[in-house]
């Protein structure tokens, strides 16, 4: 199959960057990121530079992928990363838009190449249990219900890929930090800080920049995990509370520096 | 010279590791602070022991190439991790764990690190689950456990198909909260490219800023190298893209010997090659074989659909060839036995590389509901790829390059045979022998960060002799001009050919004649072949952009420029080790029913090359393996 693809091309994050129409040529068993890579070895062949995007794992877990696909973060098939998604799903002589996740708090680095180093701050702020190696009990005293672990296991199978905060038209990180709320606040061992956790990486994601939820549910709609939307719930329940709690319990806020960790 | 010596401590073997840890040194909490350590690598060793290492009290400076050290491939481990618990009260024991290692490995790893790793394993899962990992749990609220090949018990440890991933996300979690606490400070989309040795010691590396092109260094009172195995060597293969050797082989380039480099884990469940453009191969968990039986027709050139062909005329030769262990024999064996159907025309699907996974007696045994509660999303990735619904249609799987055996040669307390560089996880050598068994990688990983390199590291430190050093020291700008010249070098070159042009080429050679099967004639063939490639890729290379900038390409060049030494040491360690074990399989040594023949007078030691310089021939040093607790036995799973 024949395809036109529109590609941002942008060269660093001074470059105002603009859309540039390439030619190629795919068959159906291809993943995505196979047609992009014979594009890419076209381009290398005529003394052009290659289309720039992030990939690794190739196998829709690492989360490093990610672009837009006609305004869709990783494309029209869900849920999927945009490294499982296969040529399938398109026909000979389609014309693709390919641009990449658009959002304040995602600098542009190059072509479709994001920074969301955003996203580990959030998590540095408090998404993780204090628990000093060596420390911990016997893992079997610690019952948990199956039911509690398995919703969290649904929450922490989040992969931090970004696509929700692209597809949020306030550019939100509210399903990223919610997921990551509601697996701790599930399960026993995340109940001591459960309550400044959720202060802190609220006050993170503000600090970073991202926008407010407004509850359209575009992100949960693209979540290539199948994150749900009912984790957003989950931690605005658990802000109010914590928020209550705060008078009584004063938990230290900890806001990190945004700057990029590559200047 | 430097001289081999494994460290491995006196005494029994259960009490070899408590009373080592008991007479190591250590360093005051006070002076803690004044001490840096770079650790390289942020999977699960390296996020794990930057992470406990920060936790102590050290500076620790960390780096991985990715944008953000969640990315590390240990995330991508499906089926899940090992541990000696006895949950589930049918015989596990430290020592049955150390034992199913040992003859797993074929009786080529060192007894004493094999044990400790078993032991260890017990405070992993605490560990874990302290941190929130959420682990398959029964109704009682216990956790639950599957069986993995290679074992007769249940002691895997899972988070659905997602295992290396909830552990890497609660080792990486622990990361980012030293990184809030300012005792870690981490450095992402870096990529080491060489190490700095002052002294005799490791001190320090230099990195590339991958998105200013920035050639930057870093020095330290020591070096943890946890950057995983090298498989990409092969070009194809169920490694991230990103993976490579660079690490390692600038280490061993500056006098770190390597070990076991011929050792390659074929992984009997991936899914199969479907055309040249291919960039990767997807493995479908072992943990797969649990409720899938194995078949291809007993019929050569039996091109009818699977449902088609009756019963009585599938061989389900896993089963039919090891009665004990059958689907759940262990990875080399059960590779070796899918080649075996393949080369006598029994194969499936496109150009008859391929055989069933079925799970139609585990859907009508079980039921749907409770299969897909078990591999649900494994199915869901399988049919994405290849459009078919294993529900319905049995899988078709093919073995590929997984693991690397092989790495850095470490001693008892994981240094290299460079004072002050110490090597986690797949990056050494270390405990697997010539074969991993599955689930035993995130065991390794977890046990080298969290249990053994805080301790050994704090030794080394606490020994002294460490003098003041900083980045303008001689050594650091020799490394520095090094690393840009290499850059400056492969964007001159101006060539016809893309990096990946190269690398596939290399990736064919290493699998015809140093994969799943070799020989002396195969390994000469290939290094004659290699050298010629490797000159064709200096002299007509092409890598588009400039070297102050993103510029991928120019990351693909570094590390395929490596992948070419190595791959010229692989086929000499293959050569050498005239024997079949494990993962290492030379056609020239097998018993009539084509097993793998050891030969235990010659070849029990741990092969560690010295590196001689470009185009010289390396040397070989050789660590006997003592056995002092086990009994070399054949290795059999019938």
């Amino acid at each position: 199959m024949r395809l036109t693809l529109e590609i941002w091309r942008q060269k660093n994050g001074s470059d105002p960057g603009r859309f540039v129409n390439y030619e190629v040529e795919a068959n159906e068993h291809m993943s995505f990121l196979e047609m992009l890579d014979v594009l890419n070895q076209d381009l290398i062949t005529r003394g052009e530079e290659p289309v720039a995007f992030d990939n690794d794992c190739r196998e829709g877990i690492c989360g490093m992928c990610g672009f837009l696909i006609d305004g869709q973060a990783h494309g029209p098939n869900h849920p999927g990363t945009v490294c499982q998604l296969h040529m399938r799903f398109f026909h000979d002589g389609q014309k693709l838009r390919l641009e990449p996740w658009r959002a304040a708090a995602f600098p542009i680095v190059k072509d479709l190449v994001v920074n969301r180093s955003a996203l580990d701050r959030i998590i540095a702020a408090g998404g993780y249990n204090s628990v000093r190696t060596g420390s911990a009990p016997e893992a079997n005293s610690i019952l948990v219900n199956k039911v509690d672990s398995d919703r969290a296991m649904e929450a922490a199978a989040c992969i931090g890929c970004g696509a929700c905060v692209a597809a949020c038209p306030n550019a939100s990180a509210a399903l990223f930090t919610g997921a990551k709320v509601t697996q701790l606040a599930l399960l026993p061992q995340g109940q001591p800080e459960r309550y400044v956790r959720v202060i802190n990486m609220a006050g993170q994601i503000e600090a970073e920049g991202f926008g407010h939820c407004t509850s359209i549910g575009e992100c949960a709609a693209v979540c290539p995990a199948g994150i749900k939307l009912e984790t957003i719930a989950q931690m605005n329940k658990d802000f109010i509370r914590a928020s209550l709690k705060r008078r009584e319990n004063a938990p230290p806020l900890t806001i990190s520096k945004t700057t990029s960790p590559y200047a | 010279m430097t001289e081999l010596n494994s460290k491995i401590p006196a005494g029994p073997l259960e009490k070899k590791w408590d009373e080592h840890k008991a007479h190591l040194k250590l360093v005051n909490p006070a002076n803690k602070r004044k001490h840096t350590v770079i650790v390289v690598g942020t999977g699960l060793a390296g996020a794990s022991a930057a992470a406990s290492l920060g936790e102590m009290g050290y500076k620790v400076l960390s780096f991985c190439f990715q944008d953000s050290p969640r990315r590390a491939h240990s995330i991508a481990a499906q089926g899940g991790i090992n541990a000696a618990k006895n949950y589930q009260n049918d015989g596990d024991s430290i020592y049955r764990l150390f034992y199913d290692t040992i003859k797993g490995g074929d009786f080529r790893a060192r007894e004493a690190n094999v044990y400790r790793l078993a032991q260890v394993s017990v405070n992993i899962i605490d560990q874990c689950v302290a941190q929130g990992v959420p682990f398959g749990r029964e109704y009682s609220g216990t956790l639950g456990n599957r069986s993995f090949g290679g074992a007769q018990v249940s002691r895997t440890f899972y988070a659905r198909g997602q295992t290396g991933q909830q552990l890497l996300l609660g080792a990486y979690q622990a990361l980012m909260k030293q990184v809030q606490a300012g005792t870690v400070v981490h450095h992402s989309r870096r990529e080491m490219l060489e190490l700095v040795v002052i002294d005799g010691r490791a001190r320090g590396i230099v990195t590339r800023n991958l998105v200013t092109g920035k050639i930057e260094s870093h020095v330290a009172d020591a070096v943890v190298l946890c950057t995983g195995g090298y498989g990409n060597v092969f070009y194809l293969s169920t490694n991230a893209k990103g993976c490579n050797g660079t690490a390692i082989w600038r280490a061993h380039r500056k006098g770190a010997f390597f070990g076991n480099p011929c050792y390659t884990q074929i992984h009997p469940t991936c899914i199969p090659k479907s055309g040249d453009y291919q960039s990767k191969l997807t493995l479908m968990s072992e943990s797969l074989r649990n409720d899938g039986r194995v078949w291809v027709p007993k019929k050569k050139g039996d091109h009818r659909p699977p449902n088609e062909i009756p019963e009585d005329e599938r061989d389900y030769y896993l089963e039919r060839v090891y009665p004990s262990f059958g689907n759940l024999a262990p990875r080399d064996v059960s590779s070796r036995q899918a080649k075996y159907a393949c080369d006598e025309g029994r194969g499936v699907g496109p150009g008859g590389l391929g055989v069933y996974l079925d799970f139609g007696d585990g859907i009508k045994r079980l039921g749907k509901r409770v299969i897909d509660e078990r591999y649900g999303n494994l199915f869901e990735m399988y049919e994405r790829i290849t459009g078919e619904d294993p529900h319905v249609v049995p899988m078709r799987i093919y073995p590929a390059v997984h693991y690397t055996m092989g790495g850095l040669w470490v001693d008892y307390n994981l240094m290299s045979s460079i004072p002050g560089l110490f090597v986690g996880g797949e990056a050494n050598f270390s405990d697997h022998g010539a074969n991993r068994l599955g689930a035993s990688a995130l065991m390794q990983g977890l046990a080298d960060g969290y249990f053994v390199l805080p301790y050994t590291v704090s030794d080394y430190i606490a020994s002294g002799g460490l003098s003041k050093v900083d980045t303008n020291h001689a050594a650091v700008k020799d490394a520095e001009r090094e690393v840009q010249g290499r850059m400056d070098k492969f964007l001159a070159i101006g060539g016809k050919h893309s990096v990946d042009h190269f690398h596939k080429a290399l990736g064919n050679v290493l699998w015809e004649d140093c994969g799943m099967a070799r020989s002396k004639e195969s390994l000469e063939r290939a290094l004659e072949e290699i050298p010629k490639l490797e000159q064709q890729f200096w002299s007509d290379l092409r890598v588009t952009g400039t070297g102050s900038e993103l510029n991928q390409e120019l990351e693909k060049a570094g590390r395929v420029a490596d992948f070419f030494e190595l791959a010229q040491l692989m086929c000499y360690d293959a050569l050498k080790r005239e024997e079949s074990c494990g993962g290492h399989f030379r056609v020239e040594h097998q018993t009539p029913d084509g097993e793998a023949k050891r030969n235990d007078a010659e070849f029990a030691y741990v092969s560690a090359w010295e590196w001689k310089g470009p185009n010289e021939t390396p040397v070989l040093h050789k660590e006997p393996l003592v056995y002092e607790n086990i009994q070399l036995a054949t290795r059999s799973y019938k």
